[in-house]
């Protein structure tokens, strides 16, 4: 093929100056991107830079305005995501796209499935969800297990096999690793060198940047829906990039001022639920920030759910202000002034049809209540108020929630425990998917509440987070909680180590 | 900023309801021989008082549909309680008696519901579906197979339904047409703006936030599906008034009325959207188009095809909209 020797010269795909806008809204103002055969390339950018603009235009969900792009050296216009698959660009979107009741093998090539006379060939089918599942490393993967019983990293791998199936040139991963822990996401990391040396062009969204550096061969950053730099990972800083992202210099993303640390707030004394956790034992005070770390299932979830009450206890005892306080539920729980944040705010965490008013006072109505009627205007002030506070960007405080950026959904979730005046608060991956400016915002309120004696539980799958943030930090490994030591006496690779449960030995001593 | 006050910024979506009428009105106005007939006050007291009914039980399935449940048993609670009404009647019983015992018999068919569904986890579809056949029943049993016939009539009931007084003008208007409206102020203030009526929204909205934000989900369905069959059993009341007899066999496919009334007022049958105001002019719109077909004397089956045609066109709009929502909210 002579074509391969030019093509070695023209990069595999190029993005000139693309512009779109919908009504009013410049979504895209001028984007160029290059990318090379088999590169990684990250593409970095706050939550409203354009990433997802730029991304739907590649897989043909979105024409662009004005711009060219050129795909193996050819104009390249995909008329719709199935005309760019074909065109072997594929998409990995943030949230799954599987139909949890299928099996993999059937997920994996769903709208390919090898035909004959109208009849599924199932012999071929296994046989290329089974070419697929090797390529990325997983031939272990259970073919006829339902998608629905996986867990959400093994869930994300079907979904790459998937791509997969079509031979694709170029793949566009979007946060691929929101949801994964740090084993799971060194395994798609693997996948995606696989990738790379057979030569499919990755294009690599993430909010986390540590990663990005990892992954990536080169970057470019988005910034207002334009490209405000690119260059190869190598050569850049991470203080370089983000000051490229936000416009201004970060320089200090983990704020930490001096605070004090009360009385015992909250003490879990062998606290299991019914399947997760097994034992946790913790003792949460007055002006602290306690992080508890795990892999994907190792029961911190549970652990905090059981103890707000959604989910049944099952043994031990939970203490809260020095009485205790076991079974419970969740409204009890939050009249005695624990909140929990949920780890997902769109299927769980928000009433995304609702307005961000609704959404930031629900818990404690009666504020804003006389004679059994809410007061729309208290309400429209109470979230105003909050709305401020939090640097929420809406148009009014009766916009729908659902039509948020991430980064502001997740300001709304967390405004609710403040309007409720949570004293104990139980954040469950509480900067999960959201921009670096609203997770330097959220790192600053935490610190913010712990300094006013505040009480707060934070679960993370992201370790430079919790060592930033947290005074002591547990690690959960199948259901069972280590020791909480303060953040100075840990390193990361103990951490690591604890939760991939490697760290007895190390441990008794 | 004022909307703010209603919890939804969605103008549009909340007018829709009186849009789609002002459009029949006009379409109507449009036609030489409805424009003399149709728009007398005589015909528009018929029409209103026509819509009572549907409109009473409509407001009791917004709670229902709003919580993001159905209730199907409706029509089969409306035809029970036009019998206990009946038999209470018959009884010898004072307005007061039987308003109050009727709406009670209704409660506690909404209590069976709700303490059905939320106790076994089961789905509203399929208990409602169950009570439909179950409260039918019990009104054939009750009524012997046959409709009753008090031999006294009780004068303050039959006066809710009746429209033969001065029919040539507007005024003055059944009792039931002024009770619906009145109940109609009532339910929207509750619905709108009580803590209750913010927990029902929540509820349909998203069941599992309702939880984590405290909110005691079991007890509150269980108050929805009561409250429902309060307002059935007193569209049972009507019902009785308006034939001046227990009808076991009566109100057949009422639900189905019920719930187009419902969803033509703007809700989703998924939760979480829906108004009084809009379900009662849902209801009104159903009873005009009905009363124009008579006007026209278009044959029955041309009225069922126009309801039908209205239905899918109001839920069309339910289902248009979220998906150009979706396509704005992706561009970026």
């Amino acid at each position: 093929m002579s074509a391969a020797d030019s093509s070695a010269l023209m990069p595999r795909l190029r993005v000139e100056r693309v512009a779109k806008r919908f009504g009013q809204t410049v979504a895209l103002d001028g984007v160029s991107l290059e990318v090379a055969a088999g590169e990684v390339h990250a593409l970095i950018g706050e939550n409203g830079a354009g990433k997802s603009t730029l991304m739907k235009v590649l897989s043909g969900a979105h024409c662009p305005d004005a711009g060219s792009l050129m795909l193996n050296g050819q104009p390249f216009e995909p008329s719709d995501p199935l005309h760019a698959r074909n065109c072997g660009v594929a998409m990995i979107y943030q949230e799954l796209n599987l139909a949890p009741d299928l099996s993999v093998e059937e997920n994996i090539l769903l709208g390919r499935e090898p035909v004959a006379f109208g009849w599924i060939r199932r012999g071929e089918r296994r046989c290329s969800a089974m070419r697929a599942l090797e390529e990325i490393g997983q031939p272990q993967m259970p073919l006829d297990a339902p998608v629905r019983s996986l867990t959400i990293a093994q869930q994300q791998l079907v979904e790459i096999a998937r791509a997969l199936v079509g031979e694709p040139r170029v793949l566009i991963m979007d946060e691929p690793t929101s949801s994964l822990t740090q084993v799971d996401t060194e395994n798609l990391f693997r996948v995606i060198e696989r990738m790379s040396q057979r030569g499919v062009s990755v294009i690599y969204i993430s909010h986390f940047l540590e990663e990005c550096q990892r992954v990536a061969s080169r970057y470019t950053v988005l910034r207002d829906g334009r490209s405000v730099g690119s260059g190869a990972m190598a050569g850049a800083t991470l203080d370089r990039i983000i000051q490229l992202m936000v416009g201004r210099t970060v320089d200090e993303i983990y704020p930490r001022t001096s605070r004090s640390i009360g009385e015992p707030m909250l003490e879990l004394r062998g606290v299991a639920g019914l399947a997760k956790p097994i034992c946790v034992n913790l003792t949460l005070h007055a002006g602290e920030i306690v992080g508890l770390f795990g892999l994907v299932g190792a029961g911190r979830t549970e652990t905090l759910r059981a103890v707000f009450g959604l989910d049944c206890l099952a043994k031990g005892s939970v203490t809260v202000f020095g009485g205790e306080d076991t079974h419970s539920s969740p409204a009890k729980r939050l009249a005695k002034g624990i909140g929990l944040l949920s780890e997902d705010r769109k299927e769980e965490g928000l009433l995304l049809g609702r307005s961000i008013a609704d959404n930031l006072t629900l818990t404690r109505l009666s504020l804003l209540t006389r004679l059994g009627i809410v007061n729309g205007l208290v309400q429209a002030a109470a979230a105003g108020k909050w709305m401020a506070k939090l640097d929420v960007k809406a148009s009014n405080a009766a916009q729908p929630v659902g039509e948020l950026s991430g980064g502001n959904q997740q300001k709304i979730a967390l405004g609710r425990l403040l309007h409720h005046e949570a004293e104990i608060l139980l954040l469950d991956e509480p900067t999960r998917g959201i921009d670096v400016g609203s997770k330097v915002q959220i790192y600053r309120l935490m610190n913010e509440l712990a300094g006013q004696g505040k009480a707060l539980v934070f679960v993370s799958s992201y370790l430079p987070e919790l060592l930033g943030v947290c005074d002591r930090i547990g690690v959960m490994c199948r259901g069972k909680l280590s020791e909480l030591r303060p953040v100075d006496n840990w390193s990361e690779q103990e951490i690591i180590r604890a939760a991939v449960g490697q760290a007895e030995t190390g441990e008794a001593a | 900023m004022k909307l703010a006050q209603f919890g939804s910024g969605d103008f549009l979506k909340a007018i829709r309801p009186f849009v789609g009428l002002f459009v029949v009105l006009l379409l109507f106005m449009m036609d030489a021989e409805l424009r003399s007939v149709f728009f007398k006050g005589g015909n528009f007291k018929t029409i209103l008082t026509q819509t009572v009914i549907v409109a009473t039980g409509a407001m009791g399935m917004t709670m229902v549909i709003v919580s993001g449940g159905i209730d199907l048993s409706a029509g089969s609670v409306v035809a029970l309680c036009s019998v206990v009404t009946a038999r209470l009647i018959e009884q010898g019983h004072g307005l007061a008696a039987v308003l109050t015992l009727t709406v009670l018999i209704g409660g506690l068919v909404g209590l069976a519901n709700g303490g059905i569904i939320t106790a076994f986890r089961m789905m509203p579809f399929i208990v409602t579906l169950g009570m439909m056949g179950i409260a039918r029943g019990i009104s054939k049993w009750l009524a012997n197979n046959q409709t009753v016939n008090p031999d006294e009539p009780l004068e303050s009931v039959n006066r809710l339904m009746d429209n033969s007084q001065s029919p040539l003008t507007f005024f003055p208007l059944p009792d039931g047409v002024w009770l619906v409206l009145g109940l109609a102020v009532v339910m929207t203030v509750v619905l709108r703006a009580t803590v209750f009526g913010r927990y029902v929204f929540a509820i349909g909205s998203n069941e599992d936030t309702a939880r984590l934000c405290g909110i005691r989900v079991s007890s509150n369905k269980i108050a929805i599906y009561v409250l429902a069959g309060v307002f059935f059993g007193l569209a049972g009341v009507m019902q009785f008034s308006r034939l001046t007899q227990g009808d076991p066999s009566v109100a057949i496919g009422l639900e189905l009325q019920i719930i187009a009334a419902v969803v033509i007022g703007g809700a989703s049958l998924s939760g979480g959207a829906g108004s009084i105001p809009g379900s009662v002019i849902g209801a009104f719109m159903m009873a005009c188009l009905a009363n124009g077909s008579g006007i026209k004397d278009w044959p029955n089956y041309m009225q069922e095809i126009i309801i039908g045609v209205v239905i899918i066109l109001a839920v069309g709009m339910d289902k248009v909209e979220p998906i150009l929502q979706r396509f704005f909210r992706r561009r970026t």
